[in-house]
């Protein structure tokens, strides 16, 4: 793979970056090239394709960070950037280690979708919104959209890395609104990979029935109910639970600044021994994987609980130098104007011996959270709240009513020990997660999991 | 000409040439910086430039967008060419159309040229003294999880084939921490924040204070009983509310019928305690600007006053669709987003309520200060939500213990219609958009705890 921009302009960067003194500097370079449309009213809209490329030069000198960066990859913008971030420094010139590069193998694509015309994209679209429709008449609107990502990269360091990669992402995402009387319901559906578009060669349309049922099921929803009761959480989509409630804490960037209820927790039993828990940037094609960090550190699997233990937090360079560890290959940045924060991948709960529903049988009465609109902690406190998107009525064992308006509150210490059952129908799905200002694609997994005990905030009266 | 409308001037020819029927051009430079402060040392300097162009192409109702870096007159021909390419894989539709041009009013008092004397020492000593001021207010206050200062300065030029011309400039600067306390072995957090033009308009004092207040109010917090009762929702909270109501009010998902306010024009949806306007003019205002996305002149338009639904928000291809003028409600997120419907800056009118009134007024129920998951736990279609929240009890007309760990649900519009009253004092908040916005109060809401 050839590198964005040449060794030799690398190591100028990187010694112009520390004539000022700095025990470490960087180079990151990118070239960013996406296409997104969207079908809405049957109408194809919103076809925009963008591209743009710079770098961001970083110096470490102590505690600080001095950070700059620029657009273009021209030798002279780059080099702008690394006397931009020296300029704040006033200790003795130091010379960064020769460059020695390392070769990466990015992850296979086999159908580059900047090579499909933007027409076949439009016409899977189309598909997408008959599908969608003809799921009932009650389908009253129907939107998809498309979007393809790729993201070359180039690191160079005064360690002496220099490594690249190149990152290609395709997603769909589907919703549909049902309308019945004066009832309105909404239904989404997403698939994505670190894949090309190979992906939607297998009946993209699926998700576009499956967010028209969700929105069909709920016409028929009763207001959530409110309190605290037994919660299973569905497969895929539901491990989004695992990565607000345990994930963000784990990220070194809060543990060392006492942000985060898992500090001084490593070792210690923090779940039931049933629970084994990943962080993992190599599961092949899965939408939150990478050869190599945007640190150039290669991505890894990490597990950070195991029967129930508390084994590990995630890292980035600085974070895992403070501690004097390796870097778990977490050191994730948006694009070449933001600065690398330890973030995670793919994160999921590891398949357990549980099945879906033997784990409802056992529930009197409880609730169902199938998937979820997104969720928020704060790491610190450890609250946490998800909103449901599609949720029912546990009743007798068996789930009964749809449920809307719901949302799951609790505290991520309590939740995570309450933990009590993990099902053995393991998948991944795709999120975006956002942190510091900084939208990284994450993927998060499990099967369906039950906590024994967790407050359920509905609506109903 | 300066450069930057050069540029998009030079777009505009090349899309046109390369086969637009009509074309626009949105060009943005900024520069800033960011200091973030953590244990009295700098953690991190951010100096930054960024520019990129937009451009825009119609080719017989049919619309393209595309967006890059490249500023060259290589690169911005080729920007142009994609945009015109888009646009052939595009559906017609009779209502898009470029906005004609109109006069332009200056809108002066947006900039502030003092921020340029703030050297990079001086703006992270700023920053330091909102961390030291939350730490030396209280031994329980343990840590400063990031005290940050950032500013920036932004230059944006449109163009357009149909005439349209303009460039402004604008000036913004923040600093925020996120503090945290310790009690009975729990931690809680508090934000505390301040905007302003220039460094010289933030009081890091107030903002470090604020942070630390908020979180040592909320030590020893427990879980509120369920139940229906008054909620007074502080500025922070009334804000991100606001900004649900005003994504509602946008003409695109009204005309698609995803607002839970489509078709309700004229009608009553609030309490006449509840007024609500847009104004992208108000020089206090975070998002004023002299025109909008497209180069329509901002202007101020009522929303919601006297209980009634007054109008929706409108850019051009909205507007056309109801045969109405565009409100100059076309967002940008910079160059890379087509333009679409949004607000610029929400102001919810203030009333004649102190603080303590509305307590007072509110007798037995919920001081919400902080809210959690409003992008998962509210539906924009039918206006349900259900999110986390935290704040203090109110027992007898008083804050009373701190509380956590709860939802407060229902729907938007119904809970507009139960606003009581509205404080007197608003504040600018970066929350839910631009919001200017007075705590208000709300004379019920389901509350879901123990």
């Amino acid at each position: 793979m050839s590198e964005l921009i040449d060794q030799a302009v690398a190591e100028r960067a990187l010694a112009r970056a520390l004539a000022n003194g700095g025990r470490f500097a960087e180079v990151f370079a990118e070239r960013r090239r996406g296409q997104t449309l969207a079908i809405d009213e049957q109408r194809i809209e919103s076809v925009q394709s963008g591209a743009e490329e710079g770098a961001g030069v970083r110096v470490v000198d102590g505690n600080t960070t001095y950070f700059a960066h620029v657009d273009g990859l021209e030798p002279a913008e780059i080099e702008r950037a690394a006397d931009e971030a020296a300029a704040a420094l006033r200790a003795e010139r130091r010379e960064p280690r020769p460059l020695q590069a390392r070769e990466v193998t990015p992850l296979p694509i086999e159908h580059r979708p900047e090579d499909v015309p933007a027409q076949r994209k439009a016409e899977m679209l189309r598909e997408l919104d008959e599908r969608g429709r003809a799921k009932g008449s009650e389908i009253a609107q129907f939107t998809a959209s498309y979007a393809e990502a790729r993201r070359q990269v180039t690191v160079a360091n005064s360690d002496g890395l220099f490594s690249g990669d190149d990152r290609t992402r395709v997603r769909i995402g589907a919703q549909a609104v049902a309308r019945r009387d004066g009832t309105v319901e909404t239904g989404a559906e997403t698939l994505g990979a670190h894949r090309g578009f190979e992906l939607l060669e297998d009946d993209p349309g699926q998700i576009a029935e499956q967010a028209a049922a969700k929105a069909l099921t709920l016409l028929d929803a009763v207001p959530a109910p409110s309190g605290s009761m037994p919660v299973v959480v569905g497969g895929g989509f539901g491990g989004v639970l695992f990565h607000e409630m345990t994930g963000h804490g784990l990220e070194a960037d809060h543990i060392q600044k006492g942000a985060s209820v898992y500090v001084g927790k490593l070792g210690e039993q923090v779940a039931e021994p049933l629970l084994n828990a990943y962080d993992d940037g190599r599961l092949p094609g899965e939408w939150g994987s990478d050869a190599i960090d945007d640190e150039g550190q290669p991505t890894q699997m990490t597990q950070v609980i195991e029967d129930g233990r508390l084994t590990s937090y995630l890292y980035d360079r600085l974070t895992a130098e403070r501690d004097g560890v390796a870097s778990t290959g977490n050191g994730r940045r948006e694009s070449f104007r933001h600065l690398p924060i330890p973030r995670m991948t793919n994160t999921y709960i590891a398949p357990g011996e549980s099945t879906p529903e033997g784990m409802m049988a056992e529930v009197e009465r409880g609730f169902y959270a199938v998937s979820f609109g997104g969720g928020q902690v704060d790491p610190a406190t450890g609250d946490f709240v998800f909103g449901v998107s599609e949720g029912y009525l546990i009743e007798g064992g068996k789930v009964t009513s749809p449920c809307r308006g719901a949302t799951l509150i609790g505290n991520c210490l309590e939740a995570l020990a309450a933990i009590d059952a993990v099902g053995d129908d393991f998948f991944v799905k795709t999120g975006i997660c956002g942190k510091g200002g900084q939208k990284v694609p994450v993927g998060t997994g499990q099967g369906h999991v039950r906590v024994r005990a967790m407050t359920v905030g509905g609506t109903e009266r | 000409m300066t450069d930057l409308s050069s540029v998009a001037h030079r777009a505009v020819e090349a899309a046109t040439a390369a086969g637009a029927g009509d074309a626009e051009a949105y060009v943005s430079r900024e520069s800033g910086r960011e200091v973030r402060v953590h244990g009295g040392e700098v953690e991190s300097l951010t100096a930054a430039t960024q520019s990129g162009v937009g451009v825009r192409a119609w080719v017989g109702g049919r619309v393209g967008y595309a967006y890059g870096t490249d500023l060259s007159e290589a690169g911005v021909a080729a920007i142009a060419a994609r945009a015109a390419e888009a646009a052939a894989v595009a559906d017609a539709d009779e209502f898009a159309a470029p906005p004609a041009p109109a006069e332009i009013e200056a809108l002066p008092g947006l900039g502030d040229p003092s921020t340029a004397e703030w050297d990079t020492g001086r703006v992270a000593e700023l920053a330091l003294s909102v961390e030291r001021t939350a730490l030396g207010s209280d031994p329980r206050l343990v840590g400063v999880e990031a005290a940050v200062y950032a500013d920036a300065d932004e230059r944006v030029a449109i163009a357009s084939s149909a005439g349209v011309a303009g460039e402004y400039e604008t000036s913004t600067c923040y600093a925020y921490l996120q503090a945290l306390a310790e009690g009975d072995g729990v931690r809680e957090t508090g934000l505390g924040f301040g905007l302003a033009r220039g460094p010289g308009g933030l009081d890091p004092e107030a903002i470090g204070a604020e942070g630390a207040q908020r979180a040592l109010a909320m030590i020893g917090a427990g879980k509120p009983a369920s139940r229906s009762c008054p909620v007074v929702l502080d500025e922070t909270v009334a804000a991100s509310f606001a900004g649900l109501i005003g994504g509602g009010l946008g003409a695109k998902a009204v005309q698609r019928g995803r607002s839970p306010f489509a078709g309700r024009l004229e009608e009553e949806v609030a309490s006449a305690a509840f007024a609500l306007h847009d104004d992208g003019r108000d020089p206090a205002g975070p998002a004023s600007a002299p025109f909008d996305g497209e180069g329509v002149p901002r202007r101020r338009t009522a929303l919601i006053e006297g209980g009634r639904l007054r109008s929706y928000l409108y850019d051009t291809y909205t507007a056309n669709r109801e045969g109405v003028s565009s409100t100059g409600s076309a967002a940008r997120q910079g160059y890379r987003s087509l333009p679409s419907v949004s607000t610029s800056n929400l102001t919810v009118a203030p009333g004649s309520h102190s603080l303590e009134q509305l307590l007072a007024e509110a007798g037995e129920g919920i001081y919400v200060t902080d809210v959690a998951g409003l992008h998962s736990g509210v539906n924009p279609v039918t206006g349900v939500f259900s999110v986390g929240a935290s704040g203090r009890a109110i027992r007898a007309g008083q804050l009373a213990e701190p509380v956590r760990e709860f939802t407060i649900a229902g729907e938007l519009v119904a809970m507009l219609s139960a606003v009581s009253a509205a404080g007197a004092e608003p504040r600018w908040v970066p929350f839910g958009g631009s919001v200017s916005t007075p705590p208000l109060l709300i004379a019920e809401m389901a509350i879901s705890g123990s």
